[in-house]
């Protein structure tokens, strides 16, 4: 690799792609007999949309919990901006700023949508608990402040129309809005979103890949995300990875990708012994 | 008026001053189960020992002194001084803290994710456990407890009835401050749980595990938050108890009297405990007094129960727990 594609690129349209904040090294991820993820390594560029894909059970989910600190793996390095990250709890992953959406959506089911985006914010409150008790004005500016971006995020996301409404109530589809607003809400430095598409209609699917795309552009926010459709894959990524039986079988642009014979082959179905 | 009527007001002042305290019992289950699905039968327990820690720092009890003793040949028992009520308190707060932290890093911790009828029974031996704790540390002879909170008929209230009524009502001093106590308590959790950055973690982590630690809150300090403040809770209601009735073993029965409290108000609930707590208290002191008589009388031992059963089978989710809907 040259200096000069360190340093990152531009792409066609003309985003600056940077240097690598992300590196996964080597890993390797077994539950029991199962090995989710087999000596797997592959590397994540400020400013970039890099797309995990692969048949199911590929161990694609499995990687985004690695990097989110949910699993923990045998064996290989995390590291983040360049630096060998010690084994953390997924907390401790989201207070560096780095959010995640889940497959199965995990909401906060007995909150209004406001509440839910609001806990985006946590990371960002630092108010003590005494100085909250004590000193009111300054809690109360954070809580204004906090509360003003969230409003924006919801604005962004369009989904003013149901700010109060309890999450428990809202069909799929917006559940998974508020759940990425809720992760837009922390401003995070890596955004992880697990299939943020599945189980949309196409009209849910276009305003989310919109809304990715915006993500990406107007905050300059880093994204990796997993989708199973290929069509979408193929539009928002700037780079792909593939993955098959906890393999890595294909990394390159949409277009190295999409002509790769493995990667062709996994997903015809192709008998794998 | 009619006599009955104004018997019947003093007994429903009585009865809510006493709800007020069953409302913070029952405060102390509910931050914990709602925190961490834990129903936490060593709640009573932890008012005992708070208690008995409480008598043995202000009196200058040497801890664990029996089994010293024993083991060194010695004879101490105490350092010799008496310290006031609010350095017992804070000493007293902290000893708690301590115990929260232990009770996440020994127990809790590692029954994450297990079935909630087995953290049940840990709590069921954590009760037994600190039920023999406090006996080694402070010995398990009956103390009194003297904080300093005024106690006997208030007078004020009494002549003042009685120049409206022609009969003074006996409004003892501790229900009194017990109950502006236990208000400010209440308020103040309320507004912790709501308005706090801590609140809202404790809130987030009540609701979905999984999506609290995705937004960085850390479980394991929750937890020992949420023992904590419960521990807080319980060292208070411990006060009172133990002013009024002494501190000894029937002390930790106080948890009995939050169970119709939870089954009225909901285990999820903190204005559920609340206003439970106001109800049984207010419920069985009436019930007692217009138709205990007729009946031979001791119903406070059952009423609260009943109450709570007839409104199990009509609301099972309590005043207001979440709704229970099936999903098929
Ligand atoms: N917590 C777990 N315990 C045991 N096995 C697991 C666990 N999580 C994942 N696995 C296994 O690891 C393998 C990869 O699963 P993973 O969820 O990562 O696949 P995926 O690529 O996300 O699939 P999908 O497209 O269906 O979401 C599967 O065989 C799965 O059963
Ligand atoms: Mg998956």
């Amino acid at each position: 690799m040259t200096l000069a594609e360190d340093m990152g690129y531009t792409t066609a349209d003309g985003r600056k792609i940077g240097g690598v904040v992300m590196e996964m090294k080597n890993i390797t991820l077994r539950f029991g007999g199962v090995v989710a993820i087999k000596d797997i390594s592959f590397d994540i560029r400020e400013g970039e949309i890099r797309a995990i894909i692969g048949p199911n059970g590929a161990g694609k989910s499995s990687m985004l919990n690695v990097i989110s600190g949910f699993y923990v793996p045998q064996d290989g390095e995390v590291l983040f901006h360049g630096k060998k990250r010690p084994q953390m709890k997924p907390f401790e992953v989201a207070q560096q700023g780095i959010a995640r959406t889940f497959q199965n959506i995990a909401l906060f089911e007995g909150m209004s949508v406001l509440d839910n985006v609001m806990t985006g914010r946590l990371t960002h409150m630092n108010s003590s608990i005494w100085s909250q008790a004590l000193w009111k004005g300054k809690a109360e500016r954070e809580e204004v402040e906090n509360r003003e971006i969230c409003e924006r995020i919801i604005d962004f996301l369009e989904i003013q129309s149901i700010r109060k409404t309890p999450v428990a109530r809202l069909p799929y589809g917006l559940k998974k809005r508020v759940e990425l607003a809720r992760a837009l809400a922390s401003e995070p430095k890596l955004l992880l979103l697990d299939e943020p598409m599945a189980g949309m209609n196409v009209e849910e699917k276009e305003d989310m890949s919109r809304f990715i795309l915006d993500v990406n552009d107007e905050f300059g926010t880093t994204i990796a995300l997993i989708e199973h459709d290929m069509g979408v894959v193929m539009d928002l990524s700037d780079r792909v990875v593939v993955m098959d039986y906890g393999k890595k079988i294909g990394d390159g642009t949409p277009d190295e990708v999409r002509n790769n014979q493995a990667v062709i082959d996994a997903y015809l179905g192709v008998s794998h012994d | 008026m009619p006599d009955q009527l104004i018997f019947g007001m003093e007994v429903f002042l009585n009865g809510l001053m006493a709800g007020v305290l069953y409302a913070l019992v029952a405060l102390g289950f509910v931050l914990i189960y709602k925190a961490s699905g834990i129903f936490n039968y060593a709640q009573g327990v932890m008012a005992l020992f708070a208690a008995m820690t409480l008598v043995g720092v202000m009196e200058g009890q040497v801890p664990f002194s029996h089994l010293i003793n024993a083991v060194l040949g010695t004879d101490v028992h105490h350092f010799g001084w008496h310290l006031p009520a609010l350095i017992g308190i804070l000493t007293t707060m902290a000893v708690m803290v301590g115990l929260a932290w232990l009770v996440q890093k020994i127990i809790f911790k590692h029954l994450v994710g297990q079935e909630p009828i087995i953290l049940f029974m840990a709590t069921i031996g954590l009760a037994y456990f600190m039920e023999g704790l406090g006996d080694m540390m402070w010995g398990a002879d009956i103390k009194k407890l003297d904080v300093g909170l005024p106690q006997g008929i208030n007078i004020w209230i009494d002549e003042t009835t009685y120049g409206i009524f022609g009969y003074g009502f006996f409004i003892d001093n501790l229900d009194i401050v017990a109950t502006i106590i236990a208000a400010i308590l209440v308020a103040i959790l309320v507004a912790f749980s709501q308005y706090t950055k801590q609140g809202r973690a404790m809130r987030a982590v009540a609701d979905d595990h999984q999506a609290a630690l995705s937004v960085g809150v850390s479980l394991n300090f929750i937890w020992v938050m949420v023992w904590s403040v419960a521990g807080f809770v319980a060292l208070v209601a411990g006060i009172m108890w133990g002013t009024k009735s002494g501190v000894q073993f029937s002390l930790s029965l106080i948890a009995l009297k939050a169970l119709p409290v939870l089954m009225l108000g909901g285990f999820t609930s903190i204005p559920g405990a609340i206003v439970g707590g106001l109800i049984i208290g207010v419920g069985e002191k009436l019930f007692e007094f217009a138709v205990g008589p007729l009946i031979g009388g001791a119903t406070e031992n059952w009423f609260a129960y009943v109450l709570a059963l007839i409104f199990l089978v009509f609301r099972p989710q309590g005043l207001f727990g979440d709704k229970i809907i099936e999903r098929v």
